[in-house]
């Protein structure tokens, strides 16, 4: 055994994006901090499709930004493809989605961590913690080694006795052609971790040279690319297309006859998938009557042959993957590079985490990322980043930065996984979250960005930009409220010509950009302001958004004050729950192990009665007055 | 889920007809609330008026203007109230028509209906009640909740939960859809916009989906609207013995209340008004009403009398028709049938006076001239046979809710008044979104509103339903 000599405030092991992001955020705000993986040739890799974003992923990615997190940054300058999604049905909803080329994305971010002063970067596979007195003081290696820290953050994604399955055949790794690690979720055990198994697939990479993409459809991304970042100007590298194709009936039929050499329906995988994320198998098996299913061709990158196969995940023998890839249109001369596969992995049911996603057991200890029962990259990285600034303000003694379901779409994530744990990998959809209208992907940085600031990971010349934007944004609404337009032949005619009612009397340009059929830049039509004073188009987004749909969103806001109350009212640490009186067992129960931090939370475990929430607040006033009394029976 | 900022409002008496009862309201909407629906003889406001002192008034209803009750009504301020906050206290005539009618304006003018033990919850929170009473507070909560809120679904009448479940489920049919549209752009799901026809070919989306929106707003427009129904049921529905003079009546009534009510005499015509009486059969309240016997007559009084009876039927929910075992039918009888059948109400038919002796049995079992009588009870009010069967066939009927809406399904809570037309409220804006041609995230915004209001009653959330939907229908997977 050897005692390394340098104590860190913040160890994170694994180097994936929940790792990258803990590490970055951890080192930015002063940490010592180390970062060790099995492999240093792969870090942040991308595991599975070569893409980052989508809905609600897409939101994810943007607040992670305006947190001062580095996954935007990263795929603006890699990305291959970039696309918003849901143009047509409203701000709340859209969303940005790119292509990254794996490889060049992986380097971009090791170059970061690498440029971090204060970041040590080591490869080694880590067996087991040092606990002392129930907190996390460092970790070991499986060569013997000891790193001391004031914290660790574990983000080990699908390591933690990873088993692939291809056909009837398994074998131990964390990822294709990777080592897993055998011993840390027995030690996580041993200590008193309860422990899950979930199940995750990818499919086949495909030999370009061997695809024949004439008569393919092509999809090309947007011909303005709009960046994730609010710190990236413009997205200036070269855009390459992705095809689509579909399976048909005789790719089905094969699949079919095939399922007894399916690991996942002979009983073989006991781990469970994503709903959303089905194999192929599964959606042939489940959908019958659908002739066909989508299939999109993904190039993995600007200089290399691979293509993604996007839908068609499968864990069937490599013989049999190849014969239903054959009968797809363009795929009828296909090699396949890497097959695609299944995998089982543990992971530690969320449960037992605290609204800072350390670990209520053992002190100090976080989690983020895959071990918390998620999938997707940017669920990850938005865990990674949470427990990096949170273990960052521990280590500094201050207070933690906790993300509510009515600020971030990372509250909603973290606040789900707590609270109700997760059946299957964890990700996000916009449906999940109940104040959608007002966590939208365009003003992230309004309802962040001061937060990123104020722990230190948002630079100051980024936050002065911020903050001329958010000025500028106030002034131009109170301008429009103050701004009477009043009726003439001339303005009349232009409203006409815009399709709108002519005026009558006097109105403000507020009121005038509340119509339907009036844009931002159709309302400064009828004024006379010179070039020079236009306004920046993300100003004039969000004044477009907050005036037209002022309406919905105060009535959002309204729910949010009351949602607000009940979560500022927080239950003491330590607190007995089944020495509360007037609650039932199964209750009590509930809430000894979610150990809810406040009412709100309490409120949203399942099986929390009404009642039962008033007795608690009830409760709490009671506990209240005995530490503090006063005021007893005031009388009138 | 409650707000301690929420102003609540109540029934703060025991049901029941007391003398007098008193709806309470508390929370800082709640002198506004009395301004809205409050006047007093002289028209003079409620502003700066003193607390804590009675002051005589009438309630009125605000949309309608028309006078409610005479009630006294008291303003406490803030914090020398029961509750520590703004309370009013409105006394009116007891009885649970005045009180419901107060309680729901006080709930339409922007009250919510308190949750069981509030307003002592609310009491304690604001300093008014000490440690001590605490416990109490906690017994109260748990205490109501066992009876109210807890089994909310257990709470509902059979048919009430399955039609609120069906209800929700199209509601969360077309919200999947919604959802899938927004959160899975990508996949192969054909949507076409909600204001426009569906595409061919099955695809999802459009009037279909605007078709099953509004079906669920008619639904739930019924629900609101049975609350009138409802009433009945909370009052008691209105059991109402009909027949010509002398066939029995006051007897049978006498009979079920077991208790001389009406006075009996065999001088036909002796019950010159309707009598009222509460009976409870198998825990069902109902009212059951005697009636003087329908006949052609010269007296005023008995003219006046048939009024009231012809009043009676029609109010009535269930009619008891009775017939004379020992005279046999008349053709008074089958006149008088006749007219009540129009009536479209469920009728039992009694043959009454069996004991005495049976004429012309045969008679009743099928009358040549259409068999009318179909089934019938034998009965003796006098000797007290075949009384239990008569019960059971009222209970039957009654609880079946054969005599009510259409569809036998009402609603007899002012919560769940409040509720559903929360939830009739947000469906209505979402169909005013989609005409509007907002895009679907309003939509589905208004569409959430209604479901949670649902969700209040049902105590059942709809976020993984709405996800499970989406997985079973779509095949999703990019």
């Amino acid at each position: 055994m050897y005692n390394n000599t340098k104590e860190y405030d913040v160890i994170v092991v694994g180097a994936g994006h929940a790792g990258c992001e803990a590490a970055l955020a951890a080192s930015r705000m002063g940490c010592e901090t180390l970062i060790i993986t099995m492999n240093l040739d792969n870090i942040a890799l991308m595991s599975c499709n070569p893409a980052i974003g989508g809905v609600a992923k897409g939101h994810l990615v943007r607040e992670i930004d305006a947190l001062g997190g580095e996954m935007a940054k990263c795929i603006d300058k890699t990305g291959i493809q970039f696309r918003v999604l849901n143009t047509s049905k409203g701000h709340a909803v859209q969303a940005y989605r790119a292509q990254a080329d794996k490889q060049l994305y992986r380097w971009e971010m090791k170059a970061v961590l690498e440029r971090e002063k204060g970041l040590d970067i080591k490869q080694g596979i880590v067996e087991g913690l040092l606990i002392e007195d129930g907190k996390a003081v460092g970790v070991k290696t499986n060569t013997g080694i000891l790193y001391r820290s004031r914290g660790v953050i574990l983000t080990t994604g699908t390591f933690l006795k990873g088993l692939i399955h291809i056909g009837l055949i398994n074998f131990p790794a964390g990822r294709a052609g990777e080592f897993s690690a055998e011993k840390l979720s027995d030690n996580l055990k041993d200590l008193g971790f309860e422990v899950g198994r979930l199940k995750t697939g990818t499919p086949p990479r495909l030999d370009a040279k061997t695809i024949n993409f004439s008569g393919l459809t092509r999809q090309s991304g947007d011909d303005n690319p709009r960046p994730f970042s609010y710190s990236t100007e413009k997205i200036t590298q070269r855009q390459i297309p992705c095809y689509l194709t579909y399976t048909n009936m005789e790719t089905h039929r094969i699949i079919m006859e095939n399922l007894d050499r399916s690991p996942l329906y002979c009983g073989v995988i006991k781990g469970i998938g994503p709903r959303y994320c089905p194999s192929i198998e599964d959606k042939v098996k489940r959908f019958p009557e659908k002739e066909r299913h989508q299939v999109f061709l993904e190039p993995e990158g600007y200089e290399t042959t691979e293509y993604y196969t996007n839908g068609v995940s499968t864990s069937l023998p490599i013989d049999v993957q190849l014969k239903f890839l054959r009968t797809i249109k363009g795929l009828e001369k296909v090699e396949i590079m890497r097959p695609g596969y299944a995998i089982e992995y543990d992971f530690i049911p969320p449960t037992q985490l605290m609204p800072t996603l350390e670990t209520k057991l053992i002190k100090n200890l976080y989690l983020a990322g895959q071990i918390n029962g998620t999938s997707g990259y940017e669920e990850a990285a938005a865990q990674g980043l949470m427990v990096g600034i949170n273990a960052g303000l521990s280590t500094q003694g201050k207070e933690p930065l906790i993300l509510d379901r009515s600020e971030a779409y990372i509250g909603v994530l973290i606040d789900d996984l707590i609270t109700k744990g997760t059946e299957e990998p964890y990700r996000m959809f916009t449906s999940r979250a109940e104040y959608r209208l007002v966590l939208r992907q365009d003003n992230a940085d309004l309802r962040l960005k001061e937060k990123g600031y104020r722990v230190g990971l948002v630079r100051e010349e980024e936050f002065v930009r911020f903050v001329n934007k958010r000025e500028g944004i106030k002034r131009e609404i109170y301008r429009l409220n103050k701004t009477i337009l009043k009726p003439n032949a001339h303005i009349n005619k232009i409203l006409e010509s815009m399709g709108t009612n002519i005026l009558n009397e006097p109105v403000t340009l507020l009121e005038l950009l509340r119509r339907p059929e009036i844009t931002y830049n159709k309302l400064i039509q009828l004024e006379t302001i010179p070039k020079s004073q236009f306004l920046n188009p993300d100003i004039i987004e969000q004044v477009e958004i907050q005036v037209k749909y002022e309406g919905y969103i105060n009535r959002e806001l309204e729910k949010i004050g009351r949602f607000k109350r009940l979560e500022g009212k927080r239950m003491p640490q330590g607190i007995d729950f089944k020495n509360i009186p007037g609650l039932s067992t199964e209750v009590k129960e509930k809430l000894s192990k979610i150990k809810p931090v406040s009412i709100g939370q309490a409120s949203r475990i399942s099986g929390v009665t009404p009642s039962a929430i008033s007795i608690l607040i009830v409760y709490l006033e009671q506990l209240k007055r005995k530490v503090t009394p006063k005021s007893i029976g005031r009388d009138s | 889920m409650f707000d301690l900022t929420d102003t609540i409002s109540a029934i703060s008496t025991p049901p029941g007809e007391g003398g007098i009862g008193i709806v309470r309201v508390s929370g800082p909407a709640s002198i506004s609330i009395a301004k809205k629906i409050f006047t007093t003889p002289k028209g003079e406001s409620l502003n700066g008026v003193e607390s804590h002192k009675l002051i005589h008034g009438y309630i009125k209803d605000p949309d309608t203007r028309k006078n409610i009750d005479e009630v006294l009504l008291t303003v406490m301020h803030s914090p020398k109230s029961f509750t520590g906050e703004d309370v009013v206290e409105i006394s009116c005539h007891g009885g649970t028509l005045p009180l419901n009618k107060i309680l729901s304006l006080t709930i339409n003018n922007g009250a919510r209906l308190a949750e069981p033990g509030e307003f002592t919850k609310k009491a304690f929170l604001n300093g008014r009640l000490n440690l001590l009473q605490a416990e109490a507070v906690i017994d109260i909560i748990k205490s109501k909740s066992d009876t109210a809120l807890e089994s909310a679904m257990n709470q509902l009448q059979g048919g009430l939960a399955e039609k609120i479940t069906s209800i929700r489920s199209i509601l969360i049919n077309i919200l999947a859809e919604i959802e899938a549209d927004i959160d899975f752009p990508e996949e192969d799901i054909e949507f076409t916009p909600l204001s426009s026809p569906p595409l061919q070919g099955g695809a999802r989306g459009g009037i279909t989906l605007q078709k099953n929106l509004e079906s669920a707003l008619t639904e739930i427009g019924q629900l609101v609207d049975s609350y009138r129904y409802g009433k009945v049921y909370r009052e008691g529905v209105s059991v109402v013995i009909a027949g010509r003079p002398n066939v029995g009546k006051s007897s049978l009534m006498n009979a079920l209340l077991n208790e001389e009510r009406a006075i009996v005499t065999s001088i036909p015509g002796t019950t010159r008004d309707t009598i009222e009486e509460g009976l409870n059969i198998n825990g069902l309240t109902i009212k059951i009403v005697d009636t003087a016997g329908i006949r052609k007559s010269e007296g005023f009084v008995e003219q006046e009398g048939i009024k009231r009876t012809q009043k009676a039927i029609e109010g009535a929910g269930l009619i008891i028709f009775l017939l004379d075992g020992s005279e046999g039918l008349r053709e008074e009888d089958k006149d008088l049938i006749k007219e009540i059948k129009q009536k479209n109400k469920p009728i039992i038919i009694a043959i009454n006076k069996i004991d005495v002796e049976n004429k012309n049995s045969s008679e009743w079992a099928g009358h040549p001239s259409g068999g009318w009588v179909g089934e019938f009870l034998k009965i003796s009010a006098l000797k007290n046979i075949g009384l239990n069967e008569l019960r059971s066939k009222i209970f039957d009927i009654i609880y079946n809710g054969h005599c009510k809406t259409p569809e036998g399904i009402f609603i007899t809570r002012e919560r769940h008044r409040e509720l559903l037309s929360k939830s009739q409220d947000s469906l209505n804006k979402a169909i005013n979104a989609i005409n509007q041609n907002l895009s679907s995230e309003f939509i589905a915004a208004d569409l959430r509103l209604s479901l949670d209001s649902l969700g209040e009653i049902t105590g059942e959330t709809y976020s993984e339903d709405v996800l499970n939907r989406i997985f079973q229908e779509f095949c999703i997977g990019k």
